[in-house]
């Protein structure tokens, strides 16, 4: 092995504050919201989950790529973040089961990395100032990153679930498992399919933009609303296919922008928060059994739990213990519940799945 | 809250003497417990026989009892302390456990109304007793080994027959895998297998197929009562299976494992968990995984209690687990806990790294003549270090470098191996010298590929290490002037020394030093804070590490230090590195006092040391905390950093003591006794005019550099004589020769070891006795502390030797020279602070072997003794705060105080049990008897010359 040399490379915020690196190979720039997540495991699944599109990703963890790319753990069929800060990336990797390097996947996907940044100094800044549009790049002309910065839409308002949806309704499971789901599709995780199937659901996945009438024409037993990017409140469409389920009572259940989805049709306000949870290690209490779970979040943006604890139909089934943000709500007459996290984990730890059960549980119910 | 209100008096038992297996790591584990219930309210009782721990403080406990680890012992606590209610027995490791069983099984908890908490007995049997344990994982699911159980010799081999070889012999209900082996080979599986058998209490063993190669894996575990459960740490082994975990060099987080297979092995651990038994506290789960592309996972064993992992575990994450497993056991759920680092957040959370760390074991091969020194089954070292870096190879680096051997880290040190077939063997039975080897390996041009079939250790890392060698070979193509921001950088962020860089460009450290100085390339010092900056975390656990520059809106640009200066008056304390035998946790106990005693004096104190086993390294021991190498660059790197008024050199044993000479240069204030008293006490050549002008007698003598000096001087001295290098602890490669042969053997021996070394010759006073006395002094006044007297004659080191405190046969007129010696050296040396001096008394004339003018091995144990803090005293002296006189020393004891060393030879079955000039023993314990009439006294007594080896 021979010493190699690697280009310099920067992150520059929107605020002017510039970090220094190194370029992982190819050249370019990339732009996004910046966000950091904390999980020591599953960097593909991470870079590969709808739900970050358009975000460029520090990952805290000190090493990544360690393992390269296997193809069953992909949580779509792309990467979805705009670009990759790290510490150290590992150009050589070790599993007997992985089919390709990390470096080899990017080059392949056309994703701009930067490694040698001082991670942990961006969390803190980022922690304290809040989260921001950045740029990483290798182009040094720093004004003209600048410039360009500039026009990045704000996160805020930003509708992205069309980004990432599918275009056309697509089948996953057995054909002649004992459930069918309609599952609307706003940025949906791979793992969250393979759960539902697992536990004998045959799911028909529909566009973002899909009426409540082309859901419920596949005549399933319960709705599932999926996890996805970007802002809740332009999702209107979503918000109405949200109303026309829990108007009938049919067994529903979202996940992140599904459950604020859910939130948002019931006039529970949404906002965005400072920094947002995103890693694999976030402290949930269930308030109905007292128990407490280790679970996979990644949101930017959360229901506000004073509008839930106000609404007469809902209540909290799920505090987040850091911050005592909501975590999970159920409706009280209705065969509806949602979590602001992710029980599919992938990454992350399965405390959780018991949710999927739950709504299995929730549709056996009233499956004639 | 479910914090169970009845439980308001709580009886913890200790770990006992430091053996090989069961190391300071539960004092450490002890004293956190001890902290965390008495922060409840609740009256806590310890019983541990081992006096120099931090948790035997009786500022710590309510009530202490330095006693046996016996039944006999918890009686008579229970009967003193009838409002016991419960028993904490998961903090003192398997000894404590098995004391609790022993009290269970007779009994005497049931009898005195006592709870156990924190435990199940069921959980602790069904996890100790392998056919039960292999059982219950096969009911519930979880994937074993293919194995047997034998409880006969002719069983085993029945099995053996089955199986095949490799197979793994492992005894059950044994600490440290004592007793465990590989066999690879027919020929030697009658022999292990007898040993293995032999090794259990209840003469069983289980005979496992070997699944050499594959990786290694252990979880820390924490539940509560409402069975919440939290990983805390989950650490990889570099070493595969094969080498017992104690002796693996370890790393968190794990490098090599992905999502998916660490999600089942998560699940498989928390199932496990719940499946042994109900009960709140710690436990360690190990793994097994196949390195092929099945990455089939077993598991190898769980312990349900806090462990040696958990210690370094909390080292490496921040995350205190035997704090909350202590809440955990009296009710508490973790929800209701607060994150003791972000004080804002859940203790119901997994901790995240944004650094990495390394375990590197250390041994002491040298100390155990004729040992199998190739790693295995059972575990062999003392000690461990740990580095904590931005990445794996910085990490790397700072623990070999932490490790004191004479190594400056991974190659770039002139000291590689270069011979092929060497390398090759050293490979094949790991040993020691394995993390140095492999650089070696690569060096030479070996293949990574044919490393890794010997190894079996991951690719990954061997990667690792080949970059670093690249980045060495890169390096060397240039000078010092040639070398660029770039370049030096990039070294500097994988862990090289400055020492090495200078190495390959051919200059001086401190030119290295320099030019890192002129390009701005600092060490910045980060926080291990749990959550990977995610909170703000106001804790000052620090470590060092070289991070690329940020640029502020308004054009300043820095690298990102978090640690922040202030403005207090600072203490650096220097801590005395990784255990090994002849300095052990003696010294972690001084330097805590140590940073006590200063803070109490109204400084900010800074902790510097790398063993993760230590109290000293908790992070609310000192004000700030450095984990780092106590390794001079990264040592002065900190000094700089805070300017302190000075550093305490004197409570850190040798390690600390061999950086005075360079601090002193370097123009930094050593507190109490200076650099050239400390000098002058280590030349016997000067010291030995100091006591002729003292008029104080001493052992005829002479200084050698050769073989032939040696002879030379020989013809002056009378056999027997004692010959030992200087500077060195625990009597180093110190023996007693009777003949010019055996000299010069000896000389050419130590010579080679230890080159370039002054030899010190004293005729040997055959037949003396032994004694010490320990002191403080201010300068002007001097207060003896203890005078002890070893029961075994001269010639067996002082830490191997039984001791009494106070002498127990010398007469008045002895006394009187031994106080009078005492008082004249310490203020002949200016001495400011602590003072140990060693005396062979013969024909009632005291001579003096030695002085050491810093804290001796005894000091922690004469403390206990007297119920006196004479650490903190010393350390008020040093800083000038206090005069001897202004202490009102009351020292209670009556009767005796025994000091017992504690060996772990039978984790060496083939070596000399003969004790001499060199200490062997890993730990001690302390033993209160009334007269010299007891019993115990007498046995020593009877049996004092059995050991000697001359």
């Amino acid at each position: 092995m021979k010493y190699s040399k690697r280009k310099k490379a920067i992150l520059l915020l929107a605020d002017g504050t510039i970090f220094e690196g190194k370029s992982i190979g190819t050249d370019g720039t990339a732009f996004g919201e910046i966000c950091y997540n904390t999980g020591m495991t599953g960097y593909q699944e991470v870079f590969t989950d709808p739900s970050y599109f358009g975000q460029l990703m520090l990952t805290t963890n000190a090493h990544i790529g360690n393992y390269g790319i296997n193809n069953d753990e992909m949580e779509s069929d792309s990467i979805k973040i705009s670009g990759l800060v790290c510490k150290n990336f590992s150009f050589n990797y070790s599993r007997e089961n992985a089919q390709d390097s990390l470096e080899n996947f990017f080059e392949k996907e056309n994703l701009l990395a930067i490694s040698d940044i001082d991670t942990r100094a961006v969390v803190s800044y980022i922690r304290d100032k809040g989260a921001m549009n950045a740029v990483i790049s290798t182009n040094t002309d720093i004004e003209a990153l600048k410039e360009e910065l500039k026009s990045i839409p704000e996160m805020n308002g930003l509708e992205l679930a069309s980004k990432v949806s599918t275009k056309e309704p697509y089948f996953f499971g057995e054909e002649d498992a004992p459930i069918k789901i309609s599952a609307l599709d706003i940025g949906i995780k791979k793992n969250i399919l393979r759960n539902l199937a697992k536990r004998g659901c045959y799911i028909k996945v529909f566009p973002y933009n899909s009426s409540f009438e082309e859901l419920e024409a596949f005549n399933p037993d319960g709705y599932f609303l999926s996890n996805g990017p970007g802002d809740p409140n332009p999702l209107k469409e979503a918000q109405e296919v949200a109303n026309e389920i829990i108007k009938r009572d049919l067994p529903l259940f979202g996940i992140c922008l599904g459950h604020q989805v859910i939130a948002l049709a019931n006039g529970i306000s949404t906002f965005k928060m400072h920094n947002g949870h995103r890693g694999i290690n976030h402290p949930v209490k269930n308030m109905l059994t007292g128990k407490g779970e280790v679970t996979s979040q990644n949101h930017g943006f959360v229901v506000n739990k004073e509008d839930v604890e106000k609404h007469p139909d809902f209540e909290i089934t799920h505090i987040h213990l850091n911050d005592d943000t909501l975590a999970g709500m159920q409706m009280k007459n209705k065969n509806c519940f949602s979590v602001q996290y992710h029980p599919e984990a992938s990454p992350g730890p399965h405390d959780s799945s018991y949710l999927f059960d739950q709504f299995i549980a929730n549709i056996q119910k009233v499956k004639k | 809250m479910p914090k169970n209100t009845k439980i308001k008096s709580i009886l913890i038992i200790g770990s006992g003497p430091i053996i090989i297996g069961q190391a300071c790591e539960f004092d450490y584990s002890g004293s956190q417990a001890i902290r965390s219930l008495k922060e409840e309210g609740i009256e806590v009782t310890l019983i541990n026989s081992n006096p120099a721990t931090i948790m035997t403080d009786p500022s710590l406990a309510d009530n202490v009892y330095l006693k046996p680890l016996t039944t006999k012992s918890i009686i008579e606590i229970l009967q003193m302390h009838p409002n016991i209610d419960a028993v904490l027995p998961t903090m003192g490791g398997q000894t404590a456990l098995n004391l609790c069983i022993e009290a269970d099984d007779k009994g005497i908890w049931e009898d005195f109304n006592v709870e156990l908490i924190g435990v199940d007995i069921d959980a602790i049997n069904i996890t100790e007793d392998r056919e039960q344990f292999r059982k219950l994982m096969i009911e519930i699911g979880i994937g074993q080994a293919p194995s047997t159980t034998a409880t006969s010799f002719l069983k085993g081999k029945e099995i053996a027959q089955e199986y095949g070889f490799p197979l793994v012999i492992r005894p059950s209900f044994t600490l440290g895998g004592y007793g465990a082996s590989i066999v690879y080979d027919k020929k030697d599986f009658d022999e292990l297998l007898s040993r293995g058998l032999e090794a259990s209490p209840i003469h069983e063993v289980i005979i496992d197929k070997a699944l050499l190669g594959w990786k290694e894996y252990e979880l820390e575990l924490l539940r509560d009562s409402n069975d919440n459960v939290v990983i805390v740490c989950t650490i990889e082994n570099m070493d595969p299976m094969g080498i017992h975990t104690g002796d693996s060099i370890t790393v968190a987080p794990a490098m090599t494992l992905s999502d998916t297979t660490f999600q089942k092995m998560r699940d498989m651990a928390i199932h496990m968990m719940r499946s042994i038994g109900d009960f709140a506290g710690g436990c360690n789960v190990q793994f097994a995984v196949s390195p092929d592309e099945k990455e089939d996972i077993i598991a190898i064993e769980i312990n349900p209690r806090v462990s040696r992992s958990s210690a370094l575990a909390s080292k490496a994450t921040g995350y205190p687990i035997a704090k909350i497993a202590a809440k955990l056991a009296i009710g508490y759920h973790l929800d209701e806990l607060n994150n003791q680092i972000t004080k804002t957040t859940s203790a119901l959370f997994e901790p995240t790294l944004d650094y990495v760390i390394v375990k590197i074991p250390r041994w002491n091969f040298d100390k155990f003549e004729g040992a199998d020194r190739t790693l295995g089954l059972q575990m062999k070292s003392v000690g461990e270090v740990m580095g904590i870096g931005r990445c794996f190879q910085e990490a790397l680096h700072k623990a070999t470098q932490s490790l004191e051997i004479k190594r400056n880290g991974l190659g770039a040190d002139g000291k590689g191996e270069k011979d092929y077939d060497t390398i090759i063997q050293k490979l094949k039975f790991a040993s020691w010298d394995r993390v140095f080897v492999i650089y070696d390996a690569i060096q030479m041009g070996i293949p990574l590929s044919r490393i890794h079939e010997i190894t079996k250790i991951d690719m990954w890392y061997l990667k690792q290490y080949e970059e670093l060698l690249a980045l060495e070979v890169e390096i060397s193509t240039n000078k010092l002037e040639t070398l660029s921001y770039e370049l030096l950088l990039e070294a500097k962020q994988k862990g090289f020394a400055d020492r090495q860089i200078a190495h390959m460009l051919s200059c001086l450290e401190s030119d290295v030093k320099a030019k890192r100085t002129a390009l701005d390339i600092n060490r910045v010092y980060k926080l291990v804070d749990t959550c990977a900056a995610e909170f703000n975390a106001q804790t000052p656990y620090y470590y060092s590490t070289f991070e690329n520059k940020m640029i502020t809106p308004d054009g300043v640009s820095r690298a990102d230090n978090e640690s922040v200066v202030t403005e207090k008056k600072k203490i650096v304390v220097l801590g005395s590195g990784p255990n090994r035998i002849g300095q052990g946790i003696e010294f972690d106990y001084c330097c805590v006092h140590g940073v006590l005693a200063a803070k109490e004096a109204g400084y900010e104190t800074i902790m510097i040391n790398c063993n993760p086993e230590t109290v000293s390294t908790d992070f609310d021991t000192a004000d700030k905390l450095y984990f780092e190498p106590v390794f001079w660059e990264h040592i002065y790197d900190i000094i700089e950093h805070e300017k302190p008024e000075g550093v305490i050199v004197q409570l850190g044993g040798q390690t600390a003591l061999k950086l005075a000479e360079k601090l002193s240069k370097w123009g930094v204030k050593i507190i109490g006794t200076s650099f050239e008293a400390l000098d002058l006490a280590e030349d016997r050549k000067r010291f030995s005019e100091l006591l002729v002008d003292l008029d104080i007698p001493f052992p005829k003598y002479g200084t050698a550099t050769s073989a032939d000096e040696a002879a030379a001087i020989a013809d002056n001295l009378d056999f027997p004589i004692l010959v030992r290098p200087s500077y060195v602890l625990g009597g180093q490669g110190m023996k007693i020769v009777i003949n010019k042969e055996e000299l010069e053997k000896h000389v050419v021996d130590l010579l080679r070891k230890i080159p370039n070394n002054m030899l010190l010759l004293d005729h040997y006073l055959d037949g003396a006795i032994e004694a010490e006395a320990d002191a403080i002094c201010d300068g002007e006044d001097v207060y003896i502390i203890g005078i002890m007297e070893h029961i075994e004659p001269c010639g067996v080191h002082s830490g191997d030797s039984n001791a009494t405190l106070p002498p127990f046969n010398l007469g008045e007129f002895v006394m009187q020279q031994i106080k009078d010696h005492t008082k004249k050296i310490a203020l002949a040396l200016e001495t400011k602070g602590l003072i140990n001096i060693q005396f062979a008394v013969k024909d009632d004339i005291v001579y003096i072997i030695e002085a050491n003018p810093r804290a001796s091995r005894t000091v922690p144990f004469i403390a206990k003794a007297y119920q006196e803090p004479y650490v903190n005293y010393a350390t008020k002296v040093m800083l000038g705060e206090n005069k001897v006189k202004d202490f009102n020393f009351n020292p209670k004891l009556e009767g005796y105080a025994i000091k017992q060393p504690v060996f772990s030879f039978n984790k060496f079955p083939n070596v000399d049990k003969k004790l001499g000039p060199e200490m062997k023993s890993t730990g001690e314990s302390i033993l209160f008897i009334d007269s010299l009439k007891d019993d115990q006294f007498y046995e020593l007594y009877s049996r004092r010359k059995m050991y000697l080896s001359k």
